[in-house]
């Protein structure tokens, strides 16, 4: 071989290196590629051993052409192999492609009860608020549901209350209680002032369920005892929480009503959160929701469970739930709340 | 009460707009639930006469009609078959609006020319009749407005009273308040009647019974019985009575302006001129007016005749026998106090509410007793010929007076966090009727009117105090106590996270109702006898108190299943109910967490659907154990009502049953009318919050290499899982860092009668890598452990 035949060898096979690579569809046809044309039984080797029989003269344009030869050769394969790994890897990703909008696994998280919900919107507002949080029994004596509330027997107030009485005790003195109320006096009764405490709790009126009425509903009562509580403190409390939970742009209002626990009583409202206090047909018209009940502990009441009114003073307050989420959420149907419709739970 | 402006205004001079008024009763306490104004949407109908009555000339059932109406005549074509020459009528000639906006027009009807119409009772929005034309009173002059003829021009605002508010029931009871709210002249003009007749029978009252009657009058009248006048008749209407004769009008419309409740007796239909008070007999009956026999007990007080006859219920109702009626030339009017609580009681279990026991029972003003009843005098004078035949005979042993309270303005500021003096105090009370005498510059002592028996304490002053300043003049502020502190109690925070745990496992909340029937719990296998029942339920569907949730929540499971959705996850937490221990008197009530998996398990699309099993409740179950942090929870077989005997287990916690998990039954299904599996369990939730928990202490995590061990015995069918495993955590003890059932099965191979069960075992010091030879020992010592403690072998 001499220097001609030999680069023109080189050529050859740069030429065909570059035909085969071209051609190439997988890493293990690179590889063999690069094994024939620059592994040990390649041009490069035989053109390389042939050198040594060369003219001197010869031998730099000879090793020239060899470098030449290796790095084009070189960086065709590095090239094919580069292409190569990454279409293969671009192919593994298409054979393991899933689809992810289908979604997860059925495995649904539950949903709390909407009055849960509520019940523990409100208690948050008003733990902010300083307060604590009593429970009592449901079914409840008529000293703690009516007379320690000042409410004596034959008082016409008892008939605004459809009382459902138990099957225990005396006639008509065990009964399922119609109000929070009687938590107020077991709280009392347990412990000495100060009181800011709140009693959520379920109730019962002798009512059907329907769109309107249920015999078992749910109601928040607060209480607050202290030296130099005022109405005016009531009125604030109820203001405070009544913008903490419908918004700051809401007003709470209040008109004197009555109920035998508390002197001074009222009825408090808050502007109504769909027409924002223009009139609309949830709101008659009047621009005001109407919440609950609440005033001053009535004397009488302190009485009965042995706090001197010269010294404390006091006020309660009472509201349902239900009515909360009705007017918050649209709900048109109490019996929506006990039917447990798996449909209505999951939309809250 | 439902009071027309009209009539109030007779005792004050009230402005005319509405909208203040309304407010004004609100702010008063007095809240307005409608204000209706029936003939604010009527313009230009008046009274006409019809003249004269020809047939159509086109049409058979239309008539033409010549009709006269003050300032002219007309003809109008009318259909209406009532039509009579002499009939007074409304007629709405053209431009003349009707209710919902409609404007008449002159128009050809089949031909002839109709000049407006004449209107039936509907099309004035008076009634539902429009079978014919309004037939109207004949003393109506031709021309008038109808609205001003028949009172439509009138506002009734229908007032809510509180109970502590009789005063408020009566038409110069709320004129008073509204008087002193727009700072108005209050007039109560004294009646005018007419001396008694000289030797005329008097009436002998007998009231053997004070205490019940603190007060009787009654005085004899000749009366002509009529029709009452057309006045009267529409504000008797307005305010929701129905007009009847001129002396039960009277009766009523007294009853409505005083509060005074009154009773007529036709004395002819008495066995003399004596009227007794006295109480019932237990067992007496007695035929009230409304046509209803009624058993009396001796907490009923009747007014009976001289012959003991009994004519009325005290205060409540009058009896069928001396009813008032065609015939009637003389009467006996009764004019009363009666207890309020004893007409309130006898009211209640009579189940008889009338307009007269509403006011008693709440407490009419005793003094005013012989003014309401000299107002139905004068009006009987005036509109029923009536004469008065003899003094009023008026027993009145007793009289009540008004209290007199002390009254400290330092005590009214402290109360409502005002800042206001005795003036401003006593001027604001005075309008209401409350005489104030000042005793020094601090305090005062406030006489109140007997039509007040609400206020009786000093702090019913501070009521009527703030009612008249207004709620809204009331500055509001929020109270604090520096040492105080508010929060939620550990239980209160642990039930939240109770709820948050199963939320969390899949289950969604429900509210089911306490009550629950018979039926509902014997389905449930439970013995209905055992449970707490209700003396008046109103449907026997809640007549019992829940004796645990889940019957309640198979019911939601069933109405869901029955909507087309079978597949839920429901929990309750709650109040259940016991017969009562011991000596207690209310049910021993206790706080319960149930949970319910139905229908099937949904796997797809990634993995498969299953029917839910007992493992689904345990699972939620665990979820809620582990939340809670409990220390000691075993599951051991056994058997509840209304679950599978071989799919149940009782649920230990610190070594006492707490509750159940299992398989609902296949006849309980049944009674549901569901066909797909349901699992459940129920635990006593005070009893959980009360259990002991993991301790809450930090422990640094290994850092040393762990060796997994799996384990396999065959283990015959008596022995429980959870026992194995206890005695493999015993023997791995403190090496024994993690260990799981990881395979459980039966085959032919293995024998009847046995299983295997598979642990997979991790052991890990926190000291050192453990060499393969100290964890074969303790694999050895675990092996060891089960064969001899269960006669299990190593498989």
């Amino acid at each position: 071989m001499n220097l001609a035949e030999a680069i023109s060898s080189l050529e050859a096979a740069s030429v065909a290196a570059r035909e085969l690579l071209a051609a190439v569809t997988n890493l293990a046809a690179v590889e063999e590629i690069e094994r024939d044309f620059l592994g040990k039984r390649s041009v490069l080797v035989s053109v390389n051993e042939a050198i040594k029989d060369f003219a001197p003269e010869d031998r730099p344009a000879a090793g020239k052409a060899i470098g030449a030869y290796r790095s084009e050769v070189g960086a065709l394969i590095e090239a094919a192999r580069d292409g190569m790994s990454a279409g293969e890897a671009a192919a593994r990703i298409e054979r393991e492609r899933l689809d992810l909008t289908i979604g997860g696994r059925p495995q649904e998280r539950g949903h709390l009860h909407l009055i849960t919900q509520v019940q523990r919107e409100l208690e948050d507002v008003f733990v902010g608020l300083g307060f604590q949080i009593a429970e009592g029994p449901e079914v409840e004596t008529d000293w703690y549901n009516f007379e320690a509330l000042n409410f004596p027997p034959g008082h016409p107030a008892r008939a605004m209350q459809d009382t459902l009485y138990v099957d225990l005790g005396e006639q008509e003195q065990v009964l399922l209680r119609t109000h929070t109320s009687p938590v107020q006096v077991r709280v009392m009764e347990s412990r000495k002032p100060p009181i800011y405490t709140i009693m959520p709790g379920r109730v019962y009126r002798r009512d059907t369920l329907d769109a309107r009425h249920s015999p078992v509903f749910h109601q928040i009562e607060g209480l607050v005892v202290d030296e130099g509580i005022t109405l005016g403190d009531l009125f604030g409390t109820i203001d405070a929480f009544t913008r903490s939970y419908f918004g700051s742009s809401i007003k709470a209002r209040f008109l004197p009503s009555y109920f035998p626990f508390t002197e001074p009583s009222a009825e408090f409202s808050v502007t109504c959160i769909f027409c924002e206090g223009s009139g609309c047909t949830v709101c008659s018209r009047t621009g005001w929701i109407e919440l609950g009940g609440c005033g001053m502990v009535d004397p009488n009441v302190f009485k009965s469970v042995g706090y001197d009114p010269e010294t404390v003073s006091g006020f309660a307050f009472g509201f349902g739930l239900e009515r909360m989420a009705q007017i918050r959420f649209g709900v048109d149907h109490v019996k929506a709340f006990f039917d447990d419709d798996i449909r209505f739970l999951k939309q809250f | 009460m439902r009071a027309p402006l009209s009539w109030l205004k007779e005792f004050t001079p009230l402005p005319d707009d509405v909208g203040a008024i309304t407010d004004a009763l609100n702010q008063l306490g007095l809240e307005v639930e409608a204000v209706e104004e029936p003939g604010r949407e009527i313009k230009g109908v008046v009274i006409a006469r019809v003249l004269g009555l020809h047939p159509h000339p086109d049409a058979d059932k239309l008539r033409l009609v010549d009709i006269e109406f003050g300032v002219g005549e007309t003809q109008v074509v009318c259909g209406a078959p009532n039509v009579v020459v002499g009939m007074v009528v409304a007629y709405a000639g053209s431009g003349a609006t009707l209710p919902g906006g409609f404007t008449l027009e002159p128009r050809k009807i089949r031909g002839v020319l109709s000049d407006g119409m004449l209107c039936s009772s509907r099309e004035l929005g008076l009634g539902e009749d429009h079978d014919g034309i309004l037939d109207l009173s004949q003393e109506f002059e031709s021309g008038t407005d109808i609205c001003e003829a028949m009172g439509l021009d009138d506002v009734v605002f229908d007032v809510s009273i509180t109970p502590n508010r009789p005063d408020a029931m009566s038409i110069i009871g709320i004129a008073r308040d509204l008087a002193a709210h727009f700072e108005l002249e209050f007039t109560l003009p004294a009646p005018v009647t007419g001396a008694a007749g000289a030797g005329g029978q008097g009436v002998t009252v007998e009231v053997l019974d004070a205490q019940r009657c603190p007060r009787f009058t009654a005085r004899r009248l000749s009366v002509t019985l009529g029709a009452s006048p057309d006045w009267m008749q529409r504000r008797l209407s307005l305010a929701g009575m129905r007009p009847i004769s001129n002396v039960v009008d009277i009766t009523n419309y007294v009853l409505l302006e005083r509060g005074q409740p009154l009773h007529a007796f036709d004395a002819s239909r008495l066995a003399s001129s004596t009227l007794r008070v006295r109480l019932a007999a237990d067992g007496e009956t007695v035929t009230t007016l409304d046509g209803v026999s009624r058993a009396l007990t001796s907490a009923d007080l009747l007014v009976c005749s001289g012959d003991d006859s009994p004519q009325s219920i005290a205060g409540i109702m009058g009896c069928a026998a001396a009813e008032v009626g065609e015939g009637t030339t003389e009467i006996i009017l009764e004019a009363a106090y009666f207890d309020p609580m004893g007409i309130s009681k006898s009211s209640k279990r009579l189940g008889l509410r009338s307009e007269s026991s509403a006011r008693f029972e709440r407490g009419i003003d005793p003094n005013a007793v012989i003014a309401g009843s000299d107002r139905a005098v004068e009006l009987l004078e005036a509109f029923a010929n009536a004469r008065v035949h003899s003094e009023t005979t008026d027993q009145y042993l007793e009289p009540i007076t008004s209290p007199e309270i002390l009254l400290r303005s330092a005590r009214v500021n402290a109360v409502l966090g005002t800042a206001l003096s005795l003036d401003q105090i006593s001027a604001l009370l005075v309008p209401l009727g409350i005489a104030c005498i000042s005793q020094g510059s601090e305090n005062t002592m406030a006489t109140v009117p007997t039509f007040r028996p609400d206020i009786t304490r000093e702090i019913d002053l501070i009521e009527e105090t703030a009612r008249r300043l207004g709620l809204d003049a009331i500055p509001r502020t929020l109270p604090s106590n520096p040492d105080h502190v508010g929060g939620f109690s550990r239980p209160q925070q642990e039930r939240r996270l109770v709820a948050d745990a199963l939320v969390g496992a899949g289950l969604s909340e429900a509210y089911t109702l306490s009550l629950l029937s018979e039926k509902a719990l014997e389905s449930f296998g439970y013995d209905a006898s055992t449970s707490v029942s209700l003396t008046n339920p109103l449907r026997a569907e809640e007549s019992l108190l829940r004796p645990a949730i889940l019957p309640g929540l198979l019911g939601a499971v069933a109405f869901n299943a029955a909507q087309g959705n079978p597949d839920v996850a429901l929990f309750e937490t709650g109040h259940i109910f016991r017969r009562p221990v011991g000596d207690a008197i209310q049910p021993d009530e206790r706080d319960h967490v149930a949970g319910v998996f139905a229908g099937t398990r949904s796997g797809r699309p990634h993995d498969v659907d299953r029917p839910v099993d007992v493992y689904d409740a345990i699972t939620a179950m665990n979820a809620l154990t582990d939340a809670l942090r409990l220390s000691d929870v075993r599951l051991v077989a056994g058997e509840v009502d209304g679950l599978h005997a071989g799919r149940t287990a009782i649920v230990f916690v610190d070594g006492s049953p707490v509750g159940h998990v299992g398989e609902v039954d296949e006849p309980t299904l049944g009674v549901h009318s569901l066909s797909s599996p349901v699992v459940a369990f129920e635990l006593d939730l005070g009893a959980l919050l009360r259990a002991a928990r993991l301790e809450r202490r930090y422990s640094a995590p290994s850092r040393f290499p762990a060796s997994g061990v799996d384990l396999a015995f065959v283990v015959a069918d008596g022995i429980a899982g959870a026992d194995v495993l206890a005695t493999l955590k015993a023997a791995g003890a403190d090496l024994l860092e993690e260990i799981r059932v990881f395979d459980v099965f039966r085959s032919e191979a293995l024998g009847v009668g046995v299983r295997s069960i598979a642990f997979s075992l991790r052991f890990r010091s926190s000291e050192k890598t453990l060499t393969d030879t100290e964890v074969g020992e303790a694999r050895a010592r675990c092996i060891e452990a089960v064969l001899a403690a269960h006669g299990a072998e190593l498989r």
